[in-house]
């Protein structure tokens, strides 16, 4: 590891960090130092274990290995308040604003000991008024926050912590949620605040923000340090290598010849929601036999797309094709879909998956409560779901106290496995598995991995979204890159290493890239 | 014209600002704890401990400040039941708070039937005279400002105090991003449960000192029911307010002034014609309006309700 060199007094050494989650390690014996004056990225992928990292530092973990010291000095674990008094300050990824409170009020909360018996708006106003010169850091101190834009929260946040003389500013994914302008004063500022002395640390998996803004580049992989390097010795290729790391072996499907498309969009666009990007003239065929991967970083559009093929939302423009080349009309909702004839498994498992309080045989009819056998002359059949659950739990292995128990009480896995188990049980020609791994352990991966690709094989048009790049392109036959909304072109089975579809990740490539 | 001539008298004022008094110390004691965001609905049981226990202490033989003492420490400690239950233990803020008012009322009365068995007719006390006498044959003002009693002065004195507390001072600012953003206070590294707890057994102590200011001052002898729906009508009184304690001040003066005005109107030769509960009626009936047209854009404190458990979002 390239640690040593450069000049500066170290200001921040973590040593041999280890964290545990239950059964994942979320941290495996990380080192990591800091001097004064300079930025360090911690990048990797989602679930790489960088949050959780900055969390222990900041102390709102407790790590159950190794030491944090700052100055020299150790800092007691598990304590917010020992962070901020040994001077680190951190920006998390959602604020941690007062709305209703000003901008000033944010700022001062928390800053005087609470027995005082003023707040000293005035001089706080002064001393507010420098500090946002001094860094151009520009707030109005008396608005609300409420009514501020996401960027001028960002500033205030970055003011709380200079404010509190911070030496040393964590930043987790600081750009996630800003326009590329709002993104470009960010990294000025950090710039600047690099260059009076303070250190950083920002977190990203954005290749080119890194390059930006950082001297030095630390990659998580799994909850490991996997690289290190020199910003100025290095590059983005390959640090995308870092990032991704090497393929890991996993058996290959038969290759299948593709079959005729189940569900199309041609040429769709749909309006952009909140900070998220709308979809920007997608096409993509949805092939029989066929696992076709969306390979992407969240928040790109992928929610979007989901929502198109589940029925829950129609496009602006462009249309939606089924199975024929049927034109799915202005009735295309979640209940046509589910006629068509698509099986949903949803990003948010546990919201919009299952009703978390009802029994698995309740969950388990979910999708079908309104057909034979589950209701007959408008009475449900309580008898026909506990079969259908009992059939579910046998075949998929689902660890259950039993088809009566709330789903409250099972575990992502298994309650994963009974929400695919539901979607494949009316036979779909069309499945969308939106993040169907996600925070399971391996076991149940394993597990959906198996149904998925059996489903493939028996002739359904699976659409695999994911976060990670080794899930899509271990499993999908075509892989499709989604990036501020452009879908790119689809990519078949090994056309494309890893680091090719990280850089298009992160909106290289692109007709009309920036 | 009879309302007029009712609007004119001194009498109708200093009334006004009398019923005021225990709305004052309670909206107070109320908002101060939504502003944390706690819903109190102990407050109604609150005022009856506290109009029982400033009683008692006095016809025990305590000074009377003594006693509006006493309300206010049996006040902190049914907030402070109140508090742990709805901030570290996060039970829901309504089922605490109609049980601790459930509670608080039936303790009060088994407690003056305790210690007082045998009576019928409830002992008296000698409360609290005006302030100054002297100068209340000054038209109008007069009788509003110095006919009263100290504890009204205290009440006008805690609604400047509680304003003062809580948008100048660092702790009142803790105390509002408590009820506002949880998070942003956990993430200085102050204690949310604390700073909930706290207001909570301040605001209830306020609470219980209304309730003395009504056997103290105003009725000099305690009895069941005699809190009879004020502690709702602070509730109703903060939402009035906007949960500023200026508006909620002047809410507890109007709706003071409503209720003085229709016990005057009963009396009138108009009133003789109208069924009395008409007039009993109007000032709620009036309050409701009066909150419709003015909560409308009032924002609530965003996690008012809310329970805070670390590490959840």
């Amino acid at each position: 590891m390239s640690e040593s060199e450069g000049g500066g007094e170290i200001v921040l050494a973590l040593r041999g960090i280890t964290k545990r989650f239950g059964p994942t390690l979320a941290n495996e014996r990380i080192d990591l130092t800091l001097r004064r004056g300079e930025a360090v990225a911690l990048l990797g992928e989602n679930g790489a274990g960088k949050t959780t990292l900055m969390n222990i530092l900041f102390g709102q973990y407790a790590a159950d290995e190794g030491t944090v010291e700052v100055f020299g000095r150790p800092l007691p674990p598990g304590r917010p308040r020992a962070a901020l008094e040994a001077g680190i300050g951190m920006v998390h990824q959602h604020f941690t604003l007062a709305e209703n409170l000003t901008v000033l009020e944010n700022i001062l909360l928390g800053a005087a000991p609470l027995a005082g018996l003023s707040l000293g708006r005035g001089a706080a106003r002064a001393r507010l008024a420098a500090l946002s010169a001094e860094y151009g850091l520009k707030v109005e101190p008396d608005a609300r926050v409420a009514a501020l834009t996401v960027g001028e929260r960002q500033r205030v946040e970055i003011l709380k912590a200079l404010w509190r003389d911070a030496c040393i500013l964590i930043l987790d994914e600081p750009t996630a949620v800003l326009t590329p302008q709002e993104a470009e004063a960010l990294f000025a500022t950090l710039r600047r605040a690099a260059a009076k002395g303070l250190s950083l640390v920002f977190i990203s998996h954005k290749l080119h923000e890194v390059m930006a803004v950082a001297n030095r580049v630390v990659v998580l992989r799994r909850g490991r340090v996997a690289g290190a390097a020199r910003v100025a010795e290095t590059d983005a290729r390959r640090l995308a290598a870092m990032m991704v790391g090497a393929e890991v072996e996993r058996p290959v499907p038969a290759p299948r010849a593709p079959g005729e498309p189940l569900l199309s969009l041609d040429k769709v666009s749909t309006p952009p929601s909140g900070a998220r990007p709308g979809l920007r003239r997608v096409s993509l065929d949805l092939r029989a036999g066929t696992i076709t991967g969306l390979a992407g970083v969240s928040g790109n559009g992928q929610a979007a797309l989901a929502a198109l093929v589940a029925g829950a939302a129609r496009p602006a423009e462009g249309r939606i094709l089924l199975a024929g080349g049927r034109e799915a009309g202005p009735g295309w909702s979640p209940r046509a879909a589910l006629r068509e004839g698509v099986g949903r498994v949803p990003e948010d498992r546990k919201r919009e998956g299952v009703v978390a309080d009802f029994t698995l045989a309740e969950n388990a009819m979910l999708e079908e409560y309104r057909a034979s056998p589950f209701s007959r002359f408008g009475w449900l059949s309580r008898r026909a779901a506990r079969a259908r659950a009992e059939a579910l739990i046998a075949e998929h292995d689902i660890r259950c106290p039993g088809p009566e128990a709330r789903i409250r009480l099972l575990s992502g896995g298994n309650m994963q496995k009974l929400i695919l188990g539901r979607a494949l049980a009316p036979g779909p020609r069309v499945i969308l598995a939106d993040q169907p791994a996600r925070g399971l352990d391996v076991g149940a991966v394993a597990a959906i991995h198996a149904k998925l690709l059996a489903a493939r094989d028996g002739g359904a048009a699976i659409l695999l979204i994911s976060e990670d790049l080794d899930e899509v392109m271990s499993l999908s036959d075509v892989i499709h890159v989604i990036s501020e909304g452009r879908l790119s072109p689809p990519f078949a089975r090994g056309e494309m290493s890893a680091a090719a579809l990280g850089l298009r990740m992160a909106g290289e490539g692109f007709a009309d890239a920036a | 014209m009879e309302i007029l001539d009712i609007l004119l008298s001194a009498t109708f004022w200093a009334a006004a600002v009398r019923i005021a008094t225990p709305l004052i110390f309670a909206t107070m004691g109320e908002l101060i704890c939504e502003r944390a965001g706690v819903l109190n609905l102990g407050i109604e049981g609150i005022m009856a401990m506290g109009a029982f226990t400033g009683w008692i202490a006095v016809y025990a033989g305590a000074d009377l400040w003594a006693g509006v003492g006493a309300a206010f420490l049996a006040g902190m400690l049914f907030g402070l039941l109140h508090g742990v239950l709805t901030a570290p233990f996060g039970l829901s803020q309504h089922v605490v708070g109609l049980g601790i008012t459930l509670l608080a009322s039936a303790v009060a009365a088994f407690a003056y039937r305790v210690s007082l068995p045998q009576v019928t007719n409830p002992p008296k006390i000698e409360p609290f005279q005006a302030v100054a006498p002297a100068l209340a044959d000054f038209p109008i003002l007069g009788p509003a400002l110095f006919a009263q009693t100290p504890l009204t002065w205290a009440a006008f004195a805690v609604a400047g105090l509680t304003a003062f507390v809580l948008w100048r001072t660092p702790l009142g600012l803790a105390v509002r991003a408590a009820g506002e953003s949880p998070e942003a206070v956990a993430a200085q590294g102050l204690s949310v449960n604390g700073l909930r707890i706290g207001a909570v057994m301040v605001g209830s102590g306020l609470m219980a000192v209304g309730g003395a200011f009504l056997t103290l001052s105003a009725f000099s002898s305690f009895f069941f029911e005699m809190v009879n729906g004020r502690g709702w009508v602070c509730i109703a009184l903060v939402v009035f307010g906007a949960w500023r304690p200026g508006k909620a001040l002047l809410g507890a003066l109007l709706f003071a002034a409503f209720d003085a005005l229709q016990v005057r109107l009963q009396q009138t030769p108009m009133g003789a014609d109208i069924p009395y509960q008409i007039f009993l009626m109007a000032p709620y009936a009036l309050s409701i309006l009066a909150l419709v047209v003015m909560s409308r854009r009032a924002a609530a404190p965003a996690a008012l309700m809310i329970p805070w458990r670390k590490g959840e979002r």
